[in-house]
């Protein structure tokens, strides 16, 4: 995986807000490579910075109120200092987002067929009925029945699974080399899920396109993503492959969020009480002074409250923030808080 | 007798339309649905948006008027009281909402919320409203302090503790769990769903745990009812879910589910085809258009649920059609 060269290079990525409150950073030194043909996962709770991250490298932040520092490097450019012309021929063209709710973004007085358009008129040079031809057969390609009927069609005519599998069409139709699929599947139904993953794998697959998947669903991030960057309150705080990640996590919190989800058919005993976290994720205006997890942590000793810990890099590529990494061999019981 | 007794309950809504705005149709929410709860039981009602699982549970304690059918509660048919008359009832059967947000008060502090509630029913005497109130927002895990805040001060978490403070205080004995975790993130989510169990085991309740998510349902609940389309489909204790489940929407819920390891990836189950409308369903079983095993007869007409504690509504797996052939010669 490592000889081939990233598409995407983000070197110490922050993101900071100036609100009523004060500046308030809810993205703090994010480094990561994304490379062709892989998923990375990202996973989180809700206000670690997961789509924070992401619309920063898409610059779709308020610019009035946001100061971005680091670098983000696409193709030789850094997309977090390049100016606005040269965004809009990034955005859906080289880079292509699908977000959470399929109904607000997408337009509800054009059609599913002039939207399509609209995205490949912008960014291709193909006539008008090439480019129709082309919208029908992206509609194809995500399984949508009788495309030609559906193009005509307005949002709200279709069911929530469609909508999400037209965002998809709009957002691949100009063949993009980084898909960034914020939380995809988050208001679907399991069935239709599963539906919307499996495109977007047999994609993955057939266009070579480099997804970055964010998600707080750990099944998801299982079945789909190939590397996992884990964060919490704004930093990374681990990040190896999926199968590390799942079957030898190192930080204490990924452990504890692993446990704390109710197993299918597992082994659990029913009436037993699930291994929950205790409290809650530190506001980012009151962050402790050293590690961001230790309030929570069932290992937390005196160090981890004086000093947070770097994002130490193992020798096998595995990345953790924690001065006491779990040993990676034991079995531990963690975050069993009753 | 079971504490609760459900038969043949349907629910339609009107689907008004045309420029007058008449009545032109009906929306099929919950047809024909039987069902027991016992006391101190937890069952799980799954299914996918738009099955009728929240409605049930409003229909089944009266926050909506049933089409048809009864509803026994403990004994007495509830199902055509009238507002006073319902009066008594209300205080024994409490919901919890997925929104923890939209169903607090946005301009009541906890203590006037919980206090509301508590005169209302007349639960405690004046005198002991205070400590009353002080000790349920301790029994749900939150600090004393919070009885002075409003909703909004709360993350999603916290409200939704005082959203089960609110239903607990009338000392209630069925609560019905609306998608009570589905807001919230997963470490949060289990702190709640252990509240939610520690509480069943200390006040004796009988819960109705609605829900989407089959992984929740199979952890917390002791019997599973899958719906589909406004009809149970499928009974079965819930440890046997995995094992035993037969009819094929519940185990393409099962196979759709993404399993929590990635050495273990396989094809996700993929359904074809759409969920038809709630307002004109095709005759027979309304997992046709889907179904993996349909035949001819699924199109005429609706299977039964049938068996004796784990009910299927299935022709193919309860008379499979080799059987009905042999039957015929």
């Amino acid at each position: 995986m490592n000889d081939r060269s990233p598409c995407l290079r983000v070197r110490h990525l922050c993101t900071s807000f100036r609100t009523d409150r004060g500046p308030v950073t809810a993205v703090d030194d994010i480094t990561f490579d994304v490379y062709p043909g892989e998923t990375l996962g990202i996973v989180g709770e809700s206000g670690c910075g997961k789509t924070v991250t992401s619309k920063s490298i898409m610059r779709l932040l308020p610019d009035h109120i946001t100061r971005y520092s680091g670098e983000a490097d696409f193709r030789g450019t850094n997309l977090l200092t390049a100016d606005e012309s040269k965004m809009r021929r990034v955005r859906g063209d080289s880079i292509a987002m699908i977000f959470q709710e399929p109904m607000t973004s997408l337009n509800p007085v054009f059609t599913v067929g002039w939207q399509l358009d609209e995205a490949l008129k912008y960014h291709t040079s193909l006539n008008k009925r090439q480019r129709r031809e082309r919208s029908v057969e992206m509609l194809r390609l995500v399984d949508i029945p009788n495309p030609e009927k559906r193009i005509r069609e307005y949002p709200h005519q279709l069911s929530g699974g469609m909508r999400q599998r037209v965002m998809i069409a709009i957002a691949l139709c100009c063949e993009p080399e980084i898909l960034i699929a914020d939380e995809p599947t988050t208001a679907l139904d399991v069935t239709i899920q599963a539906q919307i993953l499996d495109l977007m794998n047999g994609l993955k697959s057939k266009l070579n396109t480099a997804i970055i998947l964010i998600t707080h669903d750990l099944g998801v991030i299982a079945q789909t993503a190939d590397r996992v960057m884990v964060m919490y309150a704004g930093r990374v705080i681990e990040s190896a492959s999926v199968h590390d990640i799942f079957h030898r996590p190192q930080h204490p919190y990924t452990k504890a969020l692993l446990d704390s989800i109710p197993k299918a058919g597992g082994t659990e005993k029913q009436g037993d009480r699930l291994p929950a976290i205790r409290g809650m994720v530190p506001s980012l205006f009151e962050l402790p002074k050293g590690c961001r997890f230790q309030e929570r942590c069932d290992y937390a000793e005196q160090r981890c409250i004086d000093l947070e810990p770097e994002l130490v890099t193992g020798d096998d590529g595995r990345q953790v923030r924690c001065h006491f990494p779990l040993d990676a061999n034991a079995k531990l019981t963690v975050g069993a808080t009753s | 007798m079971a504490f609760i007794e459900i038969r043949n309950l349907v629910k339609h809504f009107p689907k008004r339309g045309g420029v007058l705005n008449r009545v032109v149709g009906k929306v099929h929410a919950v047809n024909g649905v039987s069902f027991d709860i016992n006391q101190g039981e937890t069952l799980g009602i799954v299914g996918e948006s738009g099955c009728g699982k929240s409605t049930l549970g409003k229909t089944m304690i009266r926050l909506l008027d049933p089409t048809e059918g009864t509803i026994r509660f403990d004994g007495h048919d509830i199902a055509d009281l009238g507002p006073a008359a319902m009066m008594p009832y209300r205080r024994r059967m409490q919901i919890i909402f997925q929104d923890p947000y939209s169903s607090l008060n946005p301009r009541l502090t906890v203590r006037a919320l919980l206090k509301e509630e508590l005169s209302f029913h007349k639960i405690v005497p004046p005198a002991e409203l205070e400590p009353t109130i002080l000790k349920l927002i301790e029994t749900v895990g939150l600090r004393p302090d919070s009885a002075d805040k409003f909703p909004h001060e709360f993350s999603g978490g916290q409200r939704q503790r005082i959203g089960i403070a609110r239903a607990l205080a009338v000392k209630p004995e069925l609560i019905i769990a609306d998608e009570p975790v589905s807001a919230l993130d997963v470490s949060i989510q289990a702190q709640v769903l252990n509240l939610l169990k520690d509480l069943k085991e200390q006040f004796g309740l009988t819960v109705m745990f609605v829900s989407h998510d089959l992984k929740v349902i199979e952890h917390f609940c002791d019997r599973i009812l899958v719906m589909y389309l406004g009809y149970v489909v499928e009974e079965i204790d819930a440890d046997r879910v995995h094992e035993k489940a037969k009819h094929p929407y519940t185990i393409a819920l099962l196979g759709a589910n993404p399993i929590d390891d990635p050495d273990d990836r396989r094809p996700l189950v993929v359904l074809k085809g759409d969920v038809p409308s709630p307002y004109n369903p095709p005759p027979g079983c309304p997992f046709q258009t889907r179904c993996p095993k349909v035949e001819d007869r699924c199109r005429r007409e609706m299977p039964p649920l049938e068996g004796d504690g784990h009910r299927v509504a299935c022709w193919v797996v309860n008379e499979p059609a080799d059987a009905v052939a042999a039957g015929a010669e």
